[in-house]
């Protein structure tokens, strides 16, 4: 399909500037730049050239998309609308605190809902994304340390933790340890044990771990961690899993973050906007970002003065827009509608593992929640095929392929996560297609490798990207 | 409203083939302890109907100003109605991050377009897929010049968006960095000579924003040398991107790392975000700015295609040795930017000489007020400073008539009192801008 630029004639415009009806002013020329070589297009290929392109693209609406770890849940359109309300768009972050009083109480009221859903004392709104939130809350420990006056230079991870936990913790400054899973995908305690000591900040846990699995030692994982005076952080962006049914608060952990573009169903947009917001016990929240918000006699305000603040991470309050959109499910769902969220993930992954187990190796055999983490190794073994190509001929039937090669410490791993917001049919004819690929890995293994089929592009070359790397267009 | 399809039919079923009996089996690695007993502490569920009447009821106690002379890092610009309509379809927001690139060619060529289109824009060779926004995007180029060159020591100039610098601090203490200011400023310019008395070979990168946060145009090629001499990093930040479209990119300047807030493209004020965090750099920092980057390649029948590349950057393969640890960007707000871009077009550098003219015009018409007068003489864009009888009064009398005022420079800046920004887009008429003038005279 041509670019943008390549659709450009000199002269053509999809847009009219509006006349002046103010003097012209010229600034000095030393100040001006030379023409921009923007695309000059026509409005009517302008729209065909984005809907062509969105074409091209796979996302929730089109089909199923069990991608692991990313909760491709529905996204109700009711929260699209909402997050299109003037009232909410056209406010200006610097509007006086009386002309933003509907977004003032959104935020504290969404804070308070992530309170109660997560057994937390306080949270901040703030950050931008998951990886970000993170950041945020490795940020609320370093400056919990230094507040203490104790120097603590290292950070547990363990081997099965998403890429961003040891990445953020290493934008604090920290030295990352890596804790190993055990036989049965929890945390190795004695590993652990060795590992925690006054040195040690804190331990990073994503629970559900990465693997789908609750970690069953958690009550002793967390006494292990505050045993040596370190910080339980809870990577939040599996909540879904249990939202209504235990509290991270509840379990030990002392900071939080979520994913909104997660659990709480504002779309994924592609890649971002997300909103990842950080919930803290009492012993952290002198040191969230500013500004906070605050209620007083019926009026919202913000307030900035807090002098042992990590200051902001970004500049405003965060993704307000999100929020609407988070906001607007948590009252749609309300608490009976969370945990039925909650229970029928759980079940619909606990349902695809057990009809895929006869025809795939199962990582852990154990009840999973929300996701389950199958392998090809049978696959590979058996008939030369291997994830990356079960991925390709899954979108030949339609479906969006699950997380592939993640978590690391599994050879082959794919990891399903269907959300709770599939029926029982598109469950059935996802395995239905699951099991006929392990067959046609049987039977038909070339139509496997040559995969996918039906897509304007066919496994791009990855290697020459990066080797040979243009990433901006030259004529 | 849950969602959920399942029928009570469906679920036992389904419990059937798992081989439990209940729903609650599926839980038995919680604690029992550590169940909650009772539900959650929240209102109940509500029906579309509901949830609608009550979100409305929200969104009415703002109060949303005809008339805003407020800038100040977020700016109220007309986006085409063709922007909505192309971010609105689901194709494109209910997707994820590019990671199948056979049925994502449609987000990965857009990125591809976008990433071309900011370094056109900013004169660099290189643009990533998005940041969070411009102020954690100068946050990261900071970091990213510490790394780089091994040093601790940063500069900002206090000209840069106050909210941007204190952004700075935070990721600058995180990593152990030390952050000066300068704040001498001549004609509301970093002065170059002070910079060079407090620069040494200590210091990774200078910040500076043009315009800066007092409206003024920095002169970045009187910088450039001065920065680089010490073998230092020079990062221009950008808070209004239409501003791109008139005035002399940063990087044919000498800059090192263009980083902006790209709100103006298209995208609403939202009480602050979504925005968009634009990253650009020479071709020097290709393979270690961070965010995802997209690039053009073949598959395997020679077809041109696009895929997320140089992704050793990344913390998905890198983990704590990654440049950055983002992972979700602000993809959807990127799509709009670069919509709104190819509907302005070459337009884009006229509607920015119409921000100039709005703005001088209001200018002109403030300064025939008694006891009015300007701050600085430095050229400006479409945000100006303005040495007021008294600030708070001012923009008491602007909102006691429906009116958002400008930015009360007092508040951040001491030496500044009774100092405010005003803005002026395209968004403001003629009769507008005298019915301001009017109220305060």
């Amino acid at each position: 399909m041509e670019l943008i630029f390549e659709k450009s004639r000199v002269g053509r415009r999809a847009s009219e500037i509006q006349g002046f009806d103010v003097p012209a002013v010229e600034l000095d020329a030393s100040l001006v730049r030379a023409e921009i070589d923007l695309p000059e297009v026509a409005e009517i290929d302008l729209v065909r050239h984005y809907t062509q392109l969105s074409r091209r693209n796979f996302g929730v609406d089109i089909g199923f998309y069990p991608l692991g770890s990313c909760t491709m849940k529905y996204n109700p359109k009711i929260n699209e609308d909402m997050a299109k309300l003037a009232g909410f768009t056209e406010a200006h972050p610097y509007a006086p605190e009386a002309w933003s009083q509907g977004s003032l109480q959104l935020m504290f009221e969404l804070e308070k809902d992530l309170r109660e859903i997560c057994g937390m004392d306080a949270f901040t709104l703030q950050p931008a994304a998951g990886a970000h939130g993170e950041l945020t809350g490795v940020m609320l420990i370093k400056k919990y340390f230094e507040k203490r006056g104790e120097k603590r230079s290292k950070m547990l991870i363990p081997d099965a933790a998403h890429g961003t936990n040891p990445a953020s913790s290493a934008l604090c400054g920290y030295e990352i340890v890596s804790v190993k899973s055990n036989a049965e995908g929890g945390l190795d305690l004695d590993s652990l044990r060795e590992l925690m000591t006054e040195e040690v900040a804190g331990l990073m846990l994503t629970n559900p771990n990465t693997l789908g699995l609750f970690e069953r030692n958690i009550t002793e994982v967390a006494k292990i961690v505050h045993a040596k005076g370190g910080l339980f952080y809870c990577d939040g962006a599996n909540t879904n899993a249990y939202m209504g049914i235990t509290r991270p608060g509840d379990l030990g952990f002392d900071v939080i973050q979520l994913n909104l573009h997660k659990s709480f169903s504002t779309p994924h947009g592609g890649g971002g906007p997300g909103s990842g917001p950080v919930g803290v016990k009492q012993i952290l929240t002198d040191f969230l970002p500013v500004p906070r918000i605050e209620l007083n006699d019926g009026v919202y305000s913000f307030v900035g003065d807090k002098p042992d603040s990590i200051g902001k991470m970004k500049a405003f309050y965060g993704n307000f827009g999100v929020m609407v959109k988070a906001f607007t499910y948590i009252r749609s769902l309300g608490a009976k509608g969370l945990k039925r969220a909650a229970e029928n993930a759980v079940l619909n992954a606990n349902y695809v593992m057990a009809r895929l187990s006869p025809h795939f190796d199962v990582a852990y055999q154990r009840v999973c929640m929300h996701e389950c983490v199958l392998t090809s190794e049978k696959q590979v073994r058996e008939n030369g095929i291997n994830t990356k190509d079960i991925a390709k001929r899954m979108i030949d039937y339609g479906i969006h392929p699950p997380t592939i090669y993640f978590p690391m410490i599994v050879h082959e791993a794919m990891m399903f996560e269907p959300t709770e917001t599939e029926s029982k049919e598109t469950l059935d004819e996802f395995c239905d297609v699951m099991i006929e690929i392990a067959g046609e890995a049987k039977t038909n293994p070339q139509i496997i490798h040559d995969a996918p089929l039906t897509t304007p592009v066919n496994r791009l070359d990855e290697v020459k990207a990066a080797r040979e790397p243009r990433v901006v267009y030259q004529k | 409203m849950d969602y959920v399809p399942h029928t009570g039919d469906d679920q036992k079923q389904m419990l059937g083939t798992i081989g439990v009996k209940s729903v609650e089996d599926l839980f038995v690695d919680i604690p029992s302890a550590l169940r909650l007993k009772n539900d959650l502490d929240l209102p109940s569920g509500l029906s579309e109907q509901e949830v609608s009447k009550l979100m409305k009821q929200l969104a009415g106690k703002n109060k949303i100003p005809s008339i805003s002379l407020m800038g100040a890092g977020a700016y109220r610009h007309y986006v085409p109605a063709i922007v909505s309509h192309i971010i609105g379809r689901s194709e494109f927001y209910t997707a994820y991050t590019p990671y199948q690139p056979e049925i994502s060619q449609g987000i990965l060529q857009a990125i591809f377009e976008y990433q071309t289109m900011i370094a056109r824009l900013t004169g660099m060779a290189v643009a990533n897929a998005s940041m969070y926004d411009g102020a954690s995007a100068m946050a990261e180029a900071a970091v990213l010049s510490c790394k780089t060159l091994g040093r601790k020591k940063l500069i900002t100039a206090c000209s840069v968006h106050p909210e941007w610098r204190k952004t700075v601090q935070t990721y600058a203490w995180a990593n152990g960095y030390e952050v000066v200011e300068i704040c001498s400023l001549a004609n509301g310019r970093v002065d170059p000579s002070i910079l060079e008395v407090t620069l040494d070979e200590t210091v990774a990168a200078v910040m500076i924003q043009s315009p800066n946060f007092f409206g003024v145009i920095e002169d970045v090629a009187a910088m450039a040398p001065v920065v680089h001499a010490k073998g230092a990093l020079l990062i221009v930040g950008v808070t209004e991107a239409t501003s791109l479209g008139l005035l002399k990119p940063a990087g044919e300047l000498g800059a090192d790392f263009v980083v902006g807030e790209g709100q103006s493209f298209g995208n609403a004020l939202n009480f602050g975000g979504p925005y968009l965090g634009i990253l650009a750099s020479t071709e020097a920092f290709m393979r270690k700015i961070p965010g995802r980057l997209v690039g053009e390649t073949t598959d395997k029948n020679g077809k041109r295609g696009f895929v997320l590349t140089l992704q050793t950057r990344e913390q998905h393969i890198r983990r704590e040795k990654a440049t950055s640890n983002i992972c979700s960007n602000e993809a959807l707000c990127m799509l709009a930017a670069a919509v709104y871009l190819s509907s302005l077009g070459k337009n884009l550098k006229e509607l920015a000489k119409l921000n100039v003219a709005k703005a001088a015009y209001l200018k002109s018409e403030l300064l025939k007020l008694p006891g009015w007068s300007a701050v600085f003489d430095g050229p400006t864009y479409n945000e100006f400073a303005l040495r007021v009888p008294d600030a708070r009064k001012v923009n008491e009398q602007l909102k006691a008539n429906g009116i958002l005022g400008g930015y009360d420079l007092g508040t951040v800046y001491p030496e500044y009192k009774n100092c405010v920004v005003f803005c002026a887009t395209e968004m403001l008429c003629k009769v507008e801008m005298d019915e301001v003038v009017g109220v305060l005279r």
